[in-house]
C-alpha cells in the first residue's frame, strides 16, 4: 500500500483582495474627509450635555476669544461675496474682485470694516500672524450688528451660533446677545463640547 | 509559490544557459500595511469633529411693560452667577430682602436645589439666571446645563440689577 502523502499547504496567501478593499476604504475616507477650516483664533469652548449637532451649512459663527475679541464667520462663498458687496455699499468702501475672492475664502475674521481692505490685501501667511483687534461691538460702532443683519438679508435661512471661550467675561457675551436681540434674533445656538450626562439625580 | 525547478546542475555537456524566470507574484504585505495605516489616519481625523450646540431662545425684548405679568414672589427663584465661579441663589423677589444662599456648580450644589420639592413640585416656579459682569461664560453654560439636566422648563436669562448686586455685597461681602 502506498503511503498517503499529506499535502503541504503553502503558507503565503493571496493578499490582492485585501489590498483592494483597503484602498477602497482609503478612497472613501479621503473623499468624505472635510479639511478643518483654519480659524483665526483657537477657543476652548465650555462643555454641556446637549446633544444637538450644529447644521453643516447656513451658519453664522460668532467667535469670542478669551481676550474678549469678537470674530465673525459665515459659510458659503456666494453668501460671503454678496455680503461683502452689501457692507461695501453701506460703509462706502469699494472692494476689487480679487479682494472679494479672498474674502469669500476666509472662514472668519476679526477686523473693523475700515481695516478690512488692508487685511484682505495681505498674504495669507501674513494674515495668520497679524493680531486681529476683533469686530467693534460698542454701541457707537456696532459693526457686528451690521454684519449679522446683512448676512440675514443675503441668506434668510441662516442660523446663528455663538462660540465663546470658557473664560470670556459674561459682559461680552451679554453684549453680543443684546446686539442679536436688537436685530430681532431671539433664537441662537451656543457651541459647546461634549460632556456625559450625569445619571444619578 | 511557484518555483521553477531547475534541472540538476551541470549534468550534460554545456547545457543551454536559461534566463532565470522570476516569479510574477509580489509580496503585498507592505502595501497592506500602508493602506491600513492610511485608513486609521483618515478614520481618526474625520469623525468626532462636529461640535455640539445648545439652543436657547431669548424672550422678545420690547414688550410693553404694561402687558407683562408680574412674577409672584412664591414662584420666583433667582440664581446669581458671581465672580471667581461663585454661585448664589435666593427664593422670592429682591424687594423682600430674601436670604441669599451660597452654592456651587458641583453635583451636590445647585442641582440639589433644582430637584428639591420646592422647585420641582411648583409648576409655576420660574428660575431667573442673573450673571454678574465678571462671571465667566463657562458659568453661564454650566448653569444652563444644570437647568437642562434637572429638566427645569421655566427659566430666563435676565440682566443683573443693582438691587441684586447690593444684596450680594450686603449678605456675602466682597
Amino acid at each position: 500500500m502506498p503511503k498517503v502523502k499529506v499535502k503541504r499547504k503553502n503558507p503565503s496567501l493571496d493578499m490582492t483582495p485585501m489590498v483592494d478593499l483597503f484602498f477602497l476604504l482609503v478612497t472613501f475616507f479621503m473623499l468624505t474627509a472635510t479639511a478643518r477650516p483654519d480659524e483665526a483664533v483657537v477657543v476652548d469652548t465650555p462643555s454641556s450635555v446637549s446633544e444637538i449637532k450644529i447644521p453643516d451649512t447656513n451658519v453664522i459663527t460668532i467667535t469670542v476669544d478669551k481676550d474678549n475679541r469678537v470674530f465673525f464667520g459665515v459659510d458659503g462663498q456666494q453668501t460671503k461675496e454678496a455680503l461683502l458687496d452689501k457692507i461695501a455699499g453701506k460703509y462706502g468702501i469699494g472692494f476689487t474682485a480679487e479682494e472679494k475672492k479672498t474674502f469669500s475664502l476666509l472662514s472668519n475674521f476679526g477686523v473693523p470694516v475700515s481695516q478690512l481692505k488692508s487685511f484682505l490685501a495681505m498674504e495669507s501667511s501674513a494674515r495668520k500672524e497679524v493680531n486681529q483687534p476683533g469686530i467693534p461691538i460698542d454701541s457707537t460702532h456696532n459693526e457686528l450688528g451690521d454684519w449679522v443683519l446683512q448676512t440675514r438679508l443675503t441668506n434668510p435661512q441662516v442660523v446663528i451660533a455663538i462660540k465663546g471661550d470658557q473664560d470670556v467675561d459674561y459682559e461680552t457675551i451679554q453684549r453680543v446677545i443684546d446686539i442679536l436681540q436688537e436685530r430681532k434674533v431671539n433664537r441662537f445656538n451656543l457651541i459647546t463640547d461634549m460632556e456625559n450626562k450625569p445619571q444619578n439625580l | 509559490m511557484a518555483e521553477i525547478q531547475e534541472k540538476g546542475g551541470d549534468s550534460g555537456k554545456g547545457g543551454k544557459k536559461r534566463a532565470k524566470r522570476s516569479s510574477t507574484k509580489i509580496d503585498m504585505t507592505p502595501l497592506v500595511d500602508l493602506a491600513a495605516l492610511l485608513i486609521t489616519f483618515f478614520m481618526l481625523t474625520t469623525t468626532f469633529n462636529k461640535p455640539q450646540t445648545m439652543e436657547i431662545n431669548m424672550p422678545v425684548k420690547d414688550v410693553d411693560p404694561a402687558e407683562q405679568i408680574a412674577l409672584k414672589a412664591s414662584n420666583a427663584m433667582t440664581i446669581i452667577l458671581g465672580e471667581d465661579d461663585n454661585l448664589y441663589y435666593y427664593f422670592g423677589l429682591v424687594e423682600d430682602n430674601p436670604e441669599l444662599v451660597e452654592s456651587s456648580y458641583a453635583a451636590d450644589g445647585i442641582r440639589k436645589v433644582l430637584v428639591s420639592p420646592r422647585v420641582k413640585s411648583n409648576d409655576k416656579m420660574t428660575v431667573l439666571v442673573k450673571a454678574m459682569e465678571k462671571a465667566r461664560y463657562k458659568n453661564m453654560v454650566d448653569i444652563l446645563d444644570e437647568l437642562k439636566i434637572t429638566d427645569t422648563k421655566k427659566f430666563a436669562l435676565v440682566e443683573i440689577s443693582d438691587d441684586d448686586k447690593k444684596l450680594v455685597t450686603d449678605q456675602i461681602g466682597n
